[in-house]
């Protein structure tokens, strides 16, 4: 691994970094708890059950909406739009590219997987290993621009996750109540509209692009207001992120029978 | 030898700090070829160390003022010995180079109703400094160098060379400037890094090289501030006023040592700061001298009071006028009663809420905060006195700046005049617009208004330029850097913030030993980015100002603005028509005493005849509107 | 309170060099600028190293210390224990003169490239009006004191040389940015900055932000804001439908 061989008149400095500072240690946890929430995923998404508890109304984050005409009886709450397709084709594989791809397109975590999983850099004053780089100037990454359509998108997928929040509060009788999971839901989707207002496209499109605040005022306060989020995308990024995680490892344990739900009022 | 590289331009600018920098800009819009040579790079002369603002007259927030206000202002402030004609085109003009600087971009702060804002600073009677933040004059040295490169990208359009008609040489340091005759006919000088000399064959120079404050040990100038220009003028045979003028800023840093001097802002007490010893003492209510009793609180109540009800009450005699405030810190640490580290506590902590201050000084918060760990919200500062501003330089005419040698020009802090005895914050940025304008103007006139061949740069010349420069790798003497601080330390101790003949006789001593050692300064390595051998050639410069300052300081026998004695310590009507003029003869440094032209009428009777009667002998009041109709 | 602080400091030039050892004296509150100084003044007399204001206000003594991008003088010895070994290189991504000197003539290349402010069309000096909520985007970018840290560690171009013809660094496309949200520039430089300037090259890693002395907030309010408006234009269809119509009219 040289660095930059060739460079003409550079200070001859054979060392990739002199960095002494544990600098792989953040791309190290990035790239971990990735890791951890794409295998987890991909378990979740092909495992095709444990996602729906008919009692209490709880609705796996990571199967909503159920959309496929192989969902549990009564986890469809918006129609089953796909007819059965084998045991390949889950019904997650129906919503997941929408909700993927604003993750995957997001100024957040693009920073944190160009780092962490491609090295490019791995942090900051240390060699990258590619040889050439043409950043986000070409096909596939160019698509990275199309960022505010999924936005676009995940603003309906939020919506769809709030219904199920509200539904879910849902007791034994089938009246109003109440359980640890119904919290757990909440908390995860505020969490996840907190992550969605706080994005790049959104505080642009609020009154980013926008030259003259003064002729805007409601956007120029929406755009404030935005921006506040904004400044904390990374965090709500990783906190929205564990939180459907958590969320959905509750709902599926819950509906496996490993647990049973802690209910606070019927 | 190698050839030696040779340009040729109509106007070299020397300096490209805010004066030199709008001299190259005017000079270029004139149809003039334009060099602009500095000593580090582009876009990081002293200037960007400005915070306050740039005084003008624009009367945004508050319609009150005008010029003839400014100009009132800027006269008391310099006790009177300003040129008065420079104080009257700076004041006049001001307002319009501010507004020029919308037009390349600036961004100021803004008043409600979108024009600039401006604040109000000590000395000036309406707010009128045009300011961003607390980094006006790093916006100003950025607005210019863009006005520099947008002209560049002009040239490109027409001509395919960006640097066709107005190129920057930076990180060059001019050793001499030529003469042929009595004219000037180029500069020598040396890129610092290859080493390798350089001529520049112009019939103009401006100089904008700023000031001295690298021959004290305490100050806030950077190491740039070697007073280049004032020695490139008086060895040229220009003549260099008001020598003895240095203004010490009573509050810089102390502590750590490596910011020593560095700037506190006067905004700290004006938001309430208060000066204590290490007694826990505000001893500044034990210095309010007798002509300020009435203006200025006598009880810490009274003065606490000012603030929120500054109608009703007198103002703490923490904001006394920059000089007074600076002799009591030096009379308190004199005394014994200093803090660990030789100044006094600035204490802010006390008298504001940790969130106020914050607000309302975020860049002495930062400062602390980042160069000495000290949160200003939570503990007090300790500061002292530090040499900020020469308001000596080279004697110029007032219009067109030009000097007495026929082809040499200069602006800004390297000028002498406009500031008279003391400078009022802001219009040291506003002077450096004005004026470095008026150069420019003035060199790209000079140069149409000569005829025939243009003067020329011999051999000879050029071979003594490169002999002189290279003089110290042939010492065997000492290092430049111990010459260069016992230099700062002789003029701190001697000819400092408070001054005595006795003292000054034998620093003039010490000067003369320095040099004699100079003469013999080693060098070690070659020639490339070597900051020893740059050091040396600068130190000949400091050495040469030095003494000018102290035996200008040394003839001047009475207290005005910048120059302090403790033998004489009032303020002489007598001397105020009497400017001190240094120059070089064969025999070394010379001052000599020189009239003052007196006021214009008009500007006279600007002024009350009983305010004026303070400064002025009554001989010279005939001329006043009181007079013609007692 | 002073100690003995060991220093490797690259000394050489562009055809050589090495790092080399020093023992040299600290005293309390000093910066690692300091100690370099004081190398010069006791062991190295021409060890080269370019500064200024001293007070992180200039940009001047922009370096490497213990290979991380910073400024000399606002880097303070307090922050290394004393038995801490202090390495102190010059910027890589620029060519080296001498010692920590390097030659940054490339970020001046690149701001001449940058079409300058272009003034309202018939408005007087004197004349220009403006809001201060307009005016705080770009005065948060004008505090840049072009110390060129973002420059020398963004790895589009100090892990690859090729790139420095077709990418502008985050100094300058921040300016692009800072003139895009002037209120009254008269000029378009949005297409520009994605095709002339660079902006697709740059992978949004933060690290310009990361080593800002400033604290300028590089990639969250110039780049990202940059880059949606080149979306606007460039790569959103609805936008490009709109522009149709807006030409028809």
């Amino acid at each position: 691994m040289t660095v930059t061989p060739g460079a003409p008149g550079r200070a001859r400095i054979e060392a990739r970094t002199l960095r002494t500072d544990r600098w792989w240690l953040a791309p190290l946890v990035t790239f971990t708890g990735l890791m951890i929430f794409i295998i987890y995923g991909t378990v979740r998404a092909f495992q095709n059950a444990n996602y729906w508890v008919p009692q209490y109304h709880y609705l796996a984050p990571f199967y909503s909406p159920c959309l496929s005409a192989v969902c549990e009886p009564g986890s469809s709450h918006f129609g089953q739009w796909f007819p059965d397709l084998g045991p390949l084709v889950t019904p997650p594989l129906f919503v997941l590219p929408f909700v993927l791809g604003f993750r995957l397109t997001c100024y957040y975590y693009r920073k944190a997987y160009y780092r962490a999983f491609w090295l490019s850099p791995p942090a900051c004053a240390v060699a990258e290993p590619h040889a050439k780089y043409s950043g986000e100037t070409r096909f596939p990454l160019i698509m990275q621009n199309i960022h505010r359509y999924f936005f676009y998108a995940a603003i309906p997928v939020a919506l769809v996750l709030t219904w199920d929040t509200v539904i879910a509060f849902h007791g034994k009788d089938g009246g109003f109540g109440i359980g640890l999971g119904t919290l757990i839901m909440v908390v995860n989707v505020s969490l996840i509209w907190a992550y969605t207002v706080s994005c790049h496209s959104c505080r642009h499109i609020m009154g980013g692009k926008l030259t003259h605040f003064s002729k805007h005022p409601v956007r120029y306060w929406l755009w404030q207001q935005v921006s506040k989020f904004n400044g904390k995308h990374m965090q709500l990024a990783w906190a929205s992120l564990i939180s459907v995680g958590l969320t959905d490892l509750y709902v599926s344990l819950v509906a496996g029978g490993a647990i049973s739900d802690l209910r606070i009022f019927n | 030898m190698t050839e030696i590289e040779r340009h040729n331009y109509d106007v070299v600018v020397i300096g490209a700090g805010g004066a030199g920098l709008r001299a190259a800009i005017e000079a270029r819009e004139q149809g003039k070829r334009t060099a602009i040579i500095c000593k580090s790079l582009f876009g990081k002369a002293h200037t960007v160390m400005a915070e306050g603002g740039i005084a003008a007259a624009m009367g945004n927030v508050n319609s009150g003022d005008n010029w003839q206000v400014h100009f009132r202002d800027t006269m008391r402030g310099g006790k009177f010995l300003n040129n008065w004609r420079m104080a009257e085109l700076h004041a006049k003009e001001a307002p319009e180079r501010v507004w020029e600087l919308e037009t390349y971009g600036a961004l100021f702060d803004r008043t409600k109703d979108g024009r600039i804002s401006q604040r109000n600073f000590g000395g000036h009677e309406y707010p009128r400094l045009a300011h961003v933040g607390d980094r006006t004059g790093l916006e100003l040295i950025r607005t210019l160098q863009q006005k520099i490169v947008s002209l560049q990208q002009e040239d490109y359009k027409a001509t395919g060379d960006y640097e066709a008609n107005i190129k920057v040489f930076q990180e060059l340091t001019i050793t001499e400037l030529v003469k042929a005759g009595d004219r000037i006919a180029g500069a020598f000088g040396y890129w610092r890094e290859s080493g390798r000399f350089v001529v520049f064959e112009t019939p103009a120079v401006v100089l904008a090289t700023g000031g001295i404050g690298k021959s004290f040990k305490v100050t806030s100038n950077s190491w740039e501030y070697t007073g280049d220009g004032h020695a490139l003028a008086l060895r040229a045979g220009a003549a260099l006023i008001n020598m003895e003028f240095i203004q010490f800023h009573p509050t810089g840093m102390v502590w750590p040592p490596s910011v020593k001097g560095i700037l506190v802002t006067e905004s700290v007490r004006g938001d309430g700061g208060v000066l204590r010893n290490s007694e826990g003492k505000r001893f500044m209510f034990e210095y309010i001298p007798d002509v300020f009793k009435e203006k200025y609180a006598t009880t810490e109540e009274e003065g606490d009071r000012w603030y929120t009800d500054p109608d009703n009450n007198r103002r703490p005699p923490e904001l006394l006028p920059r000089d007074e405030v600076a002799r009591s810190i030096n009379s308190e640490v004199k005394a014994g009663r200093g803090t660990p580290h030789g100044g006094v506590f600035l204490d802010v902590s006390t008298r504001l809420p940790a969130e106020e201050i914050k607000r309302r000084l975020p860049s002495m918060h930062h400062q602390f905060k980042e160069l000495a760990d000290v949160d200003i919200t939570a503990e007090p500062m300790e500061v002292g006195p530090t040499c900020h501003y020469v308001m000596g330089g080279i004697e110029v005419d007032p219009d067109t700046g030009q000097s007495a040698v026929p082809g040499l020009f200069a602006a800004g802090e390297c000028s002498g005049g406009m500031h008279g005895s003391n400078r009022l914050g802001g219009n040291s940025l506003s002077d450096l617009l004005v004026f470095g304008r008026r150069a420019g103007l003035g060199a790209a006139g000079y140069v149409d208004s000569l005829t025939g061949p243009r003067p020329l740069v011999t051999e000879a010349q050029v071979s003594q330029a490169s002999k002189d420069a290279l003089a110290p790798f042939e010492g065997s003497g000492e290092n430049p850097y111990t010459i260069h601080t016992e230099l700062q330390q002789v003029m701190n101790d001697l000819v400092g913030i408070i001054r005595t003949g006795e003292e000054m006789k034998l620093a003039l001593k010490k000067l003369d030993e320095l040099r004699q050692r100079a003469n013999h300064i080693a060098v070690e390595g070659h020639r490339q980015f070597n900051p020893g051998w740059h050091l040396a050639i600068d130190l000949r410069n400091m050495l040469w100002i030095s003494e000018c300052v102290a035996r200008a300081a040394l003839e001047r026998t009475e207290s005005r603005g910048g120059h302090t004695r403790d033998d004489f310590p009032g303020m002489d009507a007598g001397w105020r028509s009497t400017l001190l003029v240094c120059t070089t003869s064969d025999e070394g440094i010379d001052v000599r005493r020189q009239d003052q032209i007196p006021l214009r009428a008009d500007l006279l009777d600007l002024f009350e005849k009983d305010e004026l009667g303070k400064y002025f002998v009554s001989e010279e009041l005939s001329a006043h509107r009181a007079e013609g109709t007692a | 309170m002073g100690y003995k602080a060991s220093f490797k400091v690259w000394r050489g030039d562009d055809k050589d060099g090495g790092l080399h050892d020093f023992l040299v004296e600290v005293n309390e509150g000093e910066v690692v600028l300091d100690i370099i100084h004081r190398l010069q003044a006791t062991q190295a007399p021409d060890l080269a190293v370019r500064w200024n204001c001293k007070a992180g206000k200039c940009g001047s003594c922009s370096a490497e210390i213990n290979g991380r991008p910073r400024l000399l003088c606002m880097t303070r010895m307090s922050t290394f224990t004393e038995d801490e070994t202090i390495t102190v290189t010059p910027m890589r991504t620029f060519p080296v003169i001498k010692d920590l000197v390097t030659d940054v003539s490339f970020n001046y290349q690149k701001a001449r490239e940058i079409p300058s402010f272009a003034p309202p069309p018939g408005v007087q000096p004197g004349d220009y009006r403006m809001q201060q909520v307009d005016v705080e985007r770009s005065q948060e970018f004008r505090k840049c004191i072009e110390c060129f840290l973002c420059q020398n560690t963004c790895h589009v171009v100090r892990d690859h040389e090729e790139n420095k013809q077709n990418f502008a660094g985050p100094r300058f496309l921040m300016r692009v940015a800072e003139l895009e949200m002037h209120p009254l520039d008269a000029e378009d430089r949005v297409s520009a900055a994605q095709e002339a300037h660079g902006l697709g090259m740059c992978n949004i890693t933060k690290c310009c932000t990361e080593v800002c002395p400033e604290h300028i907030k590089i990639t969250d309010n110039a780049l990202i804001p940059l880059k949606e408006r080149v979306a606007d234009r460039k790569y959103d269809p609805l936008f490009a439908v709109a522009s149709l119509f807006r030409r028809k009219r």
